[in-house]
């Protein structure tokens, strides 16, 4: 579909990509907050204790699974394939340190942060794609196959 | 004041479905992405074009707002420093979200698909955020 790259899907990955921007826009217009998702799940976790009203939050969570059962329900299905136990709850650990301590993940900075042109939204996105990046280099620079 | 759930319950379903039409759900999709020096998967980032494109024109209209729908104010990061903690916070999330090829949002998705091994990611992530919150208490 896309010349050179057989196994890419842009045009499920482009219809995918605006409806996260139609959620994030509703969260943004409707409820006036961001749609990071480690804020949001922090703050239903009880972990933050501010951000959107805690109901609020916890519904937002749970729609995330609902959403994907619906698309996998669909015609297409979904298939994913995952690491093991160990690198998953290594990588859990990693990625919730990291976005605590950095103030957001993919969709608050990579989507609502960098759509509004912020400088620490824009620099965060820039160091965590550069470190996921170089961490699948180097895994597979010393052969390690994590996904089954 | 009105509930704001029935609107986060949208908004995440669609983010959920958003995720899993895209392709973010299945790891090694997005391991494929990051990947860039091998068989690079160019697809993450037309998720990404496609929901920025979207929400651009969303913080064109919130400007014009005075307050949002559902609620007296917007409640909007107003941060312009660059930190230390945000870029080494912002390294330590990319190389987990390389090891796993999982971050936040497609980890709760993910509990619909393949839920023991979502769970692990997921109940790891929040003992990490604990984590963080125990040796930093004000925060």
């Amino acid at each position: 579909m896309l010349p050179g790259f057989p196994d890419a899907a842009p045009l499920a990955g482009l219809l995918g990509g605006v409806l996260i921007g139609l959620a994030a826009a509703l969260m943004l217009l409707g409820a006036g907050r961001i749609a990071g998702v480690s804020g949001i799940a922090a703050r239903a976790f009880g972990i933050s204790g501010d951000g959107t009203p805690r109901s609020g939050a916890w519904a937002f969570v749970l729609g995330l699974p609902i959403g994907a059962m619906l698309i996998a329900w669909g015609p297409g299905g979904i298939q994913a394939s995952f690491v093991g136990y160990v690198p998953l709850i290594v990588a859990g650990l990693l990625v919730g340190i990291g976005t605590r301590i950095g103030s957001g993940c993919t969709s608050g900075h990579g989507v609502c942060g960098v759509s509004r042109l912020s400088q620490r939204s824009l620099v965060a996105t820039v160091t965590f794609m550069a470190a996921g990046i170089a961490t699948v280099a180097i895994m597979n620079a010393f052969g390690l196959e994590v996904l089954s | 004041m009105t509930r704001s759930w029935p609107v986060t319950l949208l908004s995440g379903t669609l983010f959920g479905a958003g995720l899993a039409l895209g392709g973010m759900v299945d790891p090694a999709r997005v391991r494929g992405f990051l990947d860039i020096f091998g068989d690079w998967d160019p697809t993450l980032a037309f998720v990404m074009g496609g929901a920025v494109i979207v929400m651009a024109i969303a913080w064109r209209i919130q400007a014009r707002m005075a307050q949002p729908l559902i609620g007296a104010t917007f409640a909007l990061p107003d941060r312009t420093d660059l930190t230390p903690r945000l870029i080494g916070g912002a390294a330590l999330f990319g190389t987990g979200w390389g090891i796993a090829s999982l971050c936040p949002g497609p980890g709760f998705a993910a509990l619909a698909i393949e839920p023991a091994k979502a769970a692990a990611f997921v109940v790891a992530m929040l003992g990490g955020m604990l984590i963080v919150r125990l040796f930093e208490p004000q925060r």
